[in-house]
């Protein structure tokens, strides 16, 4: 028989993350800090539009790019909350989650052979996502040192004549790291000087703590070079309803629509009407959220502080991302110990990029009451490593 | 803060104020102060226990009671207010707006244990007027919290 699969998806490595959590659902008494989703529901008014679409009898398709009165609200909610405006019409394409968006975005501007730059860590989708679409990804390791922001010196670096796209993926999954505004514009100066496209992944926009999010196509010369991917995955706590959005120049997002039309058809409908009722009445549950998530990002910080665990101060997301160099073992070995001795399971840095190695992925999507049991067996582990190896 | 401090303090008072100082990136010690203060200016009135009674073999009957009265000059309602919210088996008087004046809700170990406090001594009382009473059947929901659901944590493991 012939060989079934092509060479290209065959070269591309599963995600890492998922054997370690095998092991974890064979086991008993386990806290798991590993998940990046919101532990709360979707808000009951959220909920209670989507099952009053079904009782209507809205089970249809919708235009291609979405319902027109959704696009109409995120235009208006990025004009209110991220200084952008984009047309509803031509400029927005409602997607089956962000994550869709991160696809059909390559896939329409990659010719084969183009570089994309990917700082690292990073959310595990966009290096397959660039193979995929025949482009060459190009990571960019970024460092602690920096809080884990990407600068102008690094991009530099890594630009080549064959550079297209820089994917900027902050507020950041797994660091935590934000990018502010100073920061954007040195990004942005580099960008249009050397005639490059941002992909810019603003998933966890909503939720940063301290100054508020800058999207990168608001700053001046920006907008026509950026494709601004969000949705209701982590701000509204919607994961599962799978919405997302990417908006930018008319002639990608032109072409974005057209291979979302063949291969998706439309975005679930019942999830679009739960999602102008989200954006209509729900700031509130965006604050409440937010300042759970900050508290018990303080929590964290502050019990890493007590076990002498260094962890740079993220603003962003719902991840700490302390640094366990100190112990001489790889993220791995740490991660699975404390999984088997503790019973705790985080995930491993380097599941985001090589540079992730030496650090550990705490997720703070979880109550209080479970961060304090598992702050306390992380505070009992540390101590054993320390007692086992004083030097270490 | 304050507002922050008495969210967090309405919905788990039991917290422990350091790590209340810590949630709120502040220090115990201005926490302290501030719920020490709110005490003593009786913005907070006491430290309660929600307890749902009916998985305890306590009998407990409550009812709420529409109570239409005649306001009284130069008090208005608060003079027949008190001398309700004086019995200890009232719960909670509120002054209404709508078709009724004063909510009483009351807590008794018997339906007789009601009956009898509306009739002796509700009805009685000369300003009253007239009295509906509703006896609750079930609660699903008190202060907030829905009774008797334990929440699990359903999300599984996908790649990220």
């Amino acid at each position: 028989m012939r060989n079934p699969l092509s060479k290209k998806v065959v070269t591309i490595q599963p995600s890492g993350i998922r054997k370690f959590f095998d092991i974890v659902s064979e086991m008993e008494d386990v806290i798991s800090l590993g998940v990046g989703e919101p532990d709360f529901d979707t808000p009951w008014h959220i909920r209670d539009e989507g099952i009053y679409t079904l009782e209507k009898g809205r089970t249809f398709y919708t235009s291609n790019a979405g319902l027109k009165e959704l696009r109409v609200e995120i235009a208006n909610y990025l004009k209110r909350r991220c200084k952008i405006e984009y047309d509803p019409l031509h400029e927005i394409l409602v997607t089956v989650g962000g994550s869709e968006g991160i696809d059909v975005a390559l896939r329409a501007m990659l010719d084969p052979g183009d570089e994309v730059l990917i700082p690292e860590p990073c959310y595990v989708s966009y290096l397959p996502c660039v193979v995929l679409a025949d482009g060459v990804p190009v990571t960019i390791e970024l460092k602690e040192k920096n809080q884990f922001r990407l600068t102008k010196e690094e991009l530099l670096e890594a630009i080549t004549d064959k550079t297209k796209i820089l994917v900027l993926p902050f507020p950041n999954n797994p660091t935590g790291g934000v990018m502010r505004r100073a920061d954007l514009e040195a990004i942005a100066e580099v960008c249009i000087e050397k005639d490059i496209f941002v992909l810019s992944d603003e998933i966890y926009s909503e939720l940063t703590y301290g100054e508020e999010h800058v999207s990168i196509a608001s700053i001046p010369g920006m907008r026509e070079r950026t494709l601004t991917i969000n949705g209701f995955s982590k701000s509204y706590a919607m994961t599962g309803w799978r919405l997302g959005y990417i908006c930018g120049p008319q002639e990608i997002v032109k072409q974005m629509t057209k291979i979302h039309q063949f291969a998706i058809m439309c975005a679930p409908t019942n999830s679009q009407y739960a999602a102008v009722e989200a954006l209509r009445h729900g700031d509130e549950d965006i604050a409440m959220m937010r300042e759970a998530y900050n508290q018990r990002r303080r929590y964290l910080m502050h019990a890493f502080q007590e076990m002498g665990l260094p962890c740079f101060e993220p603003f962003g997301a719902f991840y700490v991302f302390p640094c366990i160099k100190q112990f001489g073992m790889t993220s791995d070995e740490f991660a699975t110990r404390l999984l088997e001795e503790e019973h705790v399971a985080v995930v491993p840095g380097n599941a985001f990029g090589e540079c992730g190695e030496g650090f550990l992925r705490i997720s703070y999507a979880y109550s209080l009451d479970n961060l304090r049991v598992a702050m306390e067996r992380l505070g009992r582990f540390v101590g054993k490593l320390r007692k086992a190896d004083p030097a270490g | 803060m304050r507002e922050q401090i008495l969210t967090f303090l309405e919905k788990n008072s039991k917290i422990d104020l350091k790590e209340l100082a810590i949630l709120l990136g502040s220090s115990e010690e201005i926490i302290a102060n501030e719920v020490a203060q709110m005490e003593k200016e009786q913005v907070i009135c006491g430290y309660h226990t929600l307890i749902d009674w009916e998985k305890t073999s306590s009998e407990k009957v409550t009812a709420l009671i529409e109570v239409r009265v005649t306001p009284q000059r130069g008090q208005g309602f608060d003079s027949i207010a008190e001398r309700i919210y004086n019995y200890p088996e009232v719960q909670s008087v509120y002054l209404i707006s709508g078709g009724y004046d004063l909510l009483v809700i009351l807590e008794g170990k018997s339906l007789r244990d009601v009956s009898s406090f509306v009739s002796d001594k509700l009805s009685t009382l000369d300003t009253v007027l007239s009295t509906a009473t509703h006896f609750i059947l079930k609660k699903y929901k008190d202060y907030g919290t829905i009774l008797g659901k334990k929440s699990k944590d359903e999300r599984m493991l996908v790649t990220l």
